[in-house]
């Protein structure tokens, strides 16, 4: 089942997914063009991962870390499929990342790997932006780099983890403008999804709806106002993204 | 009498509670009933926002990892997981012999709030209350601290929230931490980098809070250990005294 969370006639609904269509819970079927989508979850606590694809950190000159680096991204940042993504005129480093977001489903602690898959509500797209001109030393990478607000779109539906029978084995592909930037493999990441939930729950209660952005591949490419980003996981869907200039907002 | 924000255990809602010296009044409840946390939203720290903490830093902030002063707040999340309330346990880990006591004011949010101006962001505050934000000591702050910083119980917030306009100026308030009733540390909020309407505008430029969310205007330098059995208090002159012991985390807390 791929479920969403939609505004259809100026109320938010649980959507299924029905063909092309999407089914709300009244039954009535409506067409994907009238909805505004909203994340398919209200987020929880969101966990996302630095360097967790081997490629993508010597594409950063990094080694890839020995231990997960976690960073966390508050509510202010997510919006859903469709959304737009507003990026400061005066930014030149402005990069996407396609990733694969894990929803945990239930609570947990201690949580070995062997079990971890018991944990998973389903899977949905991220495109974790990160604006590498405000980079700084402290906490890096900061939150101003990546939990700024409309910077992470995420959806566009949640798939329900039975409908995923292999995880890390599942491609990724963003496209920029119709032209292909971006092409990985979740078999490459350097922790796989139940050894971070492993480690997450070893120091902390994992809950419903907590995130774990698993980490992006190689692939980077900056992005400017008005380019059409879509970030794009196998037995996921796509994830549709436009850029905006902040220079509305000032 | 002074207008503050709580939220009685047992009941769901924050309400209003009216303090009386160290005693309060709600509406639901005698004086004696226990309180819940105060907050629900996200709780947002700030790093490096006293000057004895850049000071103590001196010339590291040019040397590796760091290699230059921090230009921006510098921000890490508390998740909900950390949220306890005055007066309940934290666990103490098992794999480290200290804590160390952060304490911070916490500003809370009444609306929501983006790219607000310094004269804007008074308005913008809900109230004021105490966040002891605890972490397991670690070298530096070159990596997000998440293991250190955000395991379960590590973040007590309250006893309440007191109205903006019956605090302190929260920029001129002496912190004291008491652990075991003896003072560890005296900080003042006149040392802070940015001061609270400053943090408020800078922060509020790329990321927006919602009502309800806390914004921790930094810790002082030379944070208090803690170690296993010990009762930690922090007080801000004018919003309270927040009290909580450790135990260890197989006495069963969560």
């Amino acid at each position: 089942m791929k479920r969403a969370r939609v505004v259809v006639d100026g109320a938010i609904h649980e959507a299924v997914k029905h063909g092309e269509q999407l089914q709300l819970p009244s039954g009535r079927i409506v067409a994907t063009k009238e909805v505004q989508w909203l994340p398919p979850v209200v987020p929880g606590t969101v966990f996302a991962l630095g360097l967790n694809y081997a490629d993508h950190a010597k594409e950063l000159a990094f080694q890839a870390p020995e231990e997960p680096l976690v960073f966390l991204k508050g509510p202010n940042t997510f919006i859903g499929h469709h959304g737009k993504t507003v990026r400061p005129d005066e930014a030149e480093h402005m990069h996407y990342e396609c990733e694969l977001a894990v929803i945990i489903g239930k609570q947990g602690k201690n949580i070995p790997r062997s079990k971890a898959y018991e944990y998973i509500a389903g899977y949905t797209i991220a495109n974790d932006y990160a604006i590498r001109d405000y980079l700084e030393n402290y906490y890096r990478p900061n939150l101003r780099v990546k939990s700024r607000d409309t910077c992470t779109p995420i959806g566009p539906y949640l798939v329900d983890a039975s409908d995923i029978p292999d995880p890390m084995n599942l491609t990724l592909k963003t496209t920029v403008n119709g032209t292909v930037t971006q092409t990985g493999t979740t078999k490459d990441m350097v922790f796989s999804v139940p050894v971070l939930i492993e480690y997450l729950s070893s120091f902390m209660t994992l809950n419903k709806n907590d995130i774990i952005l698993t980490g992006t591949p190689e692939g980077l490419a900056k992005v400017y106002e008005g380019d059409h980003v879509i970030t794009e996981i196998e037995g996921l869907g796509q994830l549709h993204n436009t850029i905006i200039s902040d220079h509305l907002e000032r | 009498m002074v207008n503050a924000y709580g939220r009685i255990q047992g009941t769901a809602q924050v309400q209003n509670l009216w303090l009386q010296s160290s005693s309060y009044t709600g509406i639901f409840a005698t004086t004696t009933a226990p309180l819940d946390c105060p907050v629900e939203g996200c709780v947002y720290g700030t790093a490096l926002n006293y000057q004895g903490e850049l000071t103590k830093l001196g010339p590291k902030l040019h040397e590796k990892p760091y290699l230059a002063p921090p230009n921006a707040p510098i921000l890490y999340i508390k998740p909900k997981n950390t949220f306890i309330a005055h007066e309940t346990p934290i666990p103490f880990p098992e794999d480290s012999d200290y804590l160390e006591v952060g304490a911070a004011l916490g500003v809370v949010f009444k609306e929501h709030v983006t790219n607000v101006s310094v004269e804007e962001a008074w308005d913008t505050i809900l109230g004021f209350t105490i966040v002891n934000d605890l972490c397991i000591p670690h070298d530096n702050i070159h990596r997000p601290a998440v293991k250190y910083n955000a395991r379960d119980g590590y973040c007590p917030v309250g006893p309440w929230i007191v109205d903006r306009d019956d605090a302190p100026n929260p920029d001129q308030v002496v912190i004291r931490v008491y652990v075991n009733d003896e003072l560890q540390q005296t900080g003042h909020t006149k040392q802070l980098v940015r001061n609270v309407r400053q943090l408020i505008s800078d922060v509020s430029a790329f990321l927006s809070f919602n009502p309800g969310d806390v914004l921790l205007v930094g810790t002082p330098e030379n944070r208090p250990l803690i170690q296993h059995g010990d009762t930690v208090s922090i007080e801000i002159e004018g919003i309270g005294k927040l009290t909580n012991t450790t135990v260890s985390l197989k006495e069963g807390v969560r």
